[in-house]
């Protein structure tokens, strides 16, 4: 697996070249085709190349170039009523472009992108999908990089007890400790901080390692992980969950009987209303935040890209021309991604550490 | 809308991963790292503190040794001046008897001096007693032989008594 030998040196300078110089290669290969539309409608449309690019898939898009598609196969798990468990390669489907044992990648439609099982009855139905697909694979990869950095950071640190960090460990103590300490620390109070720190850490590390991930276009990156909905839904529901079971007396008496006038209690719970959704939305706001701020950010840099095919569609000089434009533009907006990365693995992790640090406050 | 709908099949890929990795981390990585952490602030605490402490004991010990110095100082001055008294004390001591000695010497020689002297006139008196018995002799043998002579002789004789 040659993207498992991701150097430990790979400067984020190199990986703003490399994800600048393949954005602009992709999207010009893909050019004569007409964006990614499988069908060859010679019309660019920048809705769906920026949504294709965003969304999940079946395979690792890689390149296109000419007629040939170089990607990654990805292994297709469904559960169908008639066939049982059903695994095979995604590469079957030709990129929808052939049907596989009664299952069809949707290309359009209600369903487009996804996989459609046609019963014997004729009748189109859904199968239960639980593919290994682009951002499943990019979540393997990102929690496995984790797992061996830290493992190995950990095991230099037993290696090298009371010495001063070297090397990678001395590149992620200033983080962890700033976790520890500014973060847990400083929110959950210096009493009760401990238990939450691991947990912090982890989130912090898997959110900033696939923000940063997902600036680069190409394997191992170009996943949108951060950015997907239902990757933020399950780290608020971690913190949600943490936050519900560390709650202790002080926390659930804030919620169901808070400190203010009575008549806002009885005989209308008004205020405990109001508190109880506050429980149900701060994870809820957790999760869209973290969503909405890496997409909005790929949207924002494939926009640019498109601007080069919709003038080039016009004129081939005007799409030159404004190209310098569009990379220029989303230079500026990969270093601001950059610092996007951070700040948003910052303030969930942040965010995660108040919340815990309300549940476990004592009464004051 | 596919953006913001979440995909079963990624969610319950996400649950189960996450979850392994969190508790797998929590337990070889987190731990042994905010471990080692810990021990290591810890240590250098300590190490500020002994260094803190080994600071004032210093400061304790300069005072101490400065005092040192102090009674050195004044001890070794007693000593020199103790010194100095015992020899002063010496020299007189030995001056005194010197001279005492002298004197010893000088009464002794002065003594011999004079025994000597003493037996050196007996000698003489002796002697000269000795010379003038022999003279006497002499002259009686010579003058006796004449009479004239020897009249004239004692009568000068007597008259020197007489004059005496």
């Amino acid at each position: 697996m040659s993207w498992f030998s991701i150097h430990k040196s790979f400067t984020t300078l190199l990986a703003i070249l490399i994800a600048i110089s393949f954005s602009a290669g992709t999207v010009l290969a893909s050019e004569p085709e007409g964006g990614h539309d499988p069908h060859g409608s010679a019309k660019f449309e920048p809705g769906s190349f920026i949504m294709d690019h965003i969304a999940d898939s079946y395979d690792w898009h890689v390149a296109t170039i000419g007629d040939f598609h170089l990607s990654l196969p990805l292994p297709i798990i469904l559960i169908s009523k008639e066939q049982g468990l059903k695994i095979f390669m995604s590469s079957k489907f030709h990129h929808g472009h052939e049907t596989h044992s009664n299952f069809m990648l949707m290309m359009e439609g209600e369903n487009k992108g996804k996989i459609v099982e046609t019963l014997s009855t004729g009748e189109q139905v859904l199968p239960l999908d639980f593919s290994i697909t682009k951002n499943v694979l990019a979540i393997f990869f990102s929690l496995g990089l984790l797992l061996w950095v830290f493992i190995s950071i950990a095991k230099s640190y037993q290696r090298r007890e009371g010495q001063a960090p070297k090397g990678m460990q001395s590149f992620l103590e200033p983080l962890i400790i700033f976790i520890r300490d500014d973060v847990a620390k400083a929110s959950i109070g210096e009493k009760k901080y401990e238990r939450y720190v691991p947990y912090l850490l982890t989130i912090f590390f898997f959110i900033f390692l696939n923000n940063l991930l997902g600036l680069v276009p190409i394997l191992p990156g170009g996943a949108n992980v951060t950015g997907n909905i239902a990757v933020t839904l399950v780290l608020a529901l971690f913190t949600f969950g943490i936050t519900t079971f560390s709650g202790n007396g002080a926390y659930w008496k804030h919620i169901f009987w808070p400190d203010v006038p009575s008549w806002l209690k009885v005989p209308i719970p008004l205020m405990p209303v109001v508190e109880l959704i506050g429980v149900f939305t701060k994870p809820f706001v957790l999760m869209v935040r973290l969503f909405a701020n890496i997409t909005a950010g790929h949207i924002i840099a494939l926009g640019f890209f498109s601007l080069i095919f919709i003038f080039g569609s016009m004129n081939i000089v005007a799409g030159y021309g404004i190209s310098i434009l569009s990379i220029a533009f989303t230079i500026f907006m990969t270093f601001l991604e950059l610092l996007v990365a951070f700040i948003q693995a910052y303030v969930f992790t942040l965010l995660s550490a108040l919340y815990f640090g309300m549940a476990v406050e004592e009464h004051h | 809308m596919g953006l913001v709908t979440p995909d079963y099949g990624l969610l319950f890929w996400m649950v189960l991963s996450f979850s392994i990795v969190l508790f797998v981390l929590g337990k070889f990585a987190w731990k042994p790292i905010l471990k080692s952490l810990k021990d290591r602030e810890e240590s250098i605490e300590g190490a500020l503190q002994s260094a803190e402490q080994a600071k004032v004991e210093m400061q304790l010990m300069q005072a101490d040794n400065e005092k040192f110095i102090v009674e050195a100082k004044v001890e070794r001055d007693n000593l020199i001046k103790e010194a100095r008294e015992v020899k002063d004390n010496i020299i007189k001591e030995a001056k005194v008897q010197a001279t005492v000695e002298a004197n010893k010497l000088v009464e002794t020689a002065r003594e011999r001096i004079q025994t000597e002297k003493a037996m050196a006139l007996t000698e003489i008196k002796n002697q000269v007693t000795l010379l003038s018995v022999q003279i006497a002799e002499k002259i009686l043998k010579r003058e006796l032989a004449d009479a004239k002579d020897q009249q004239k002789y004692i009568e000068e004789m007597l008259k020197e008594i007489n004059m005496n």
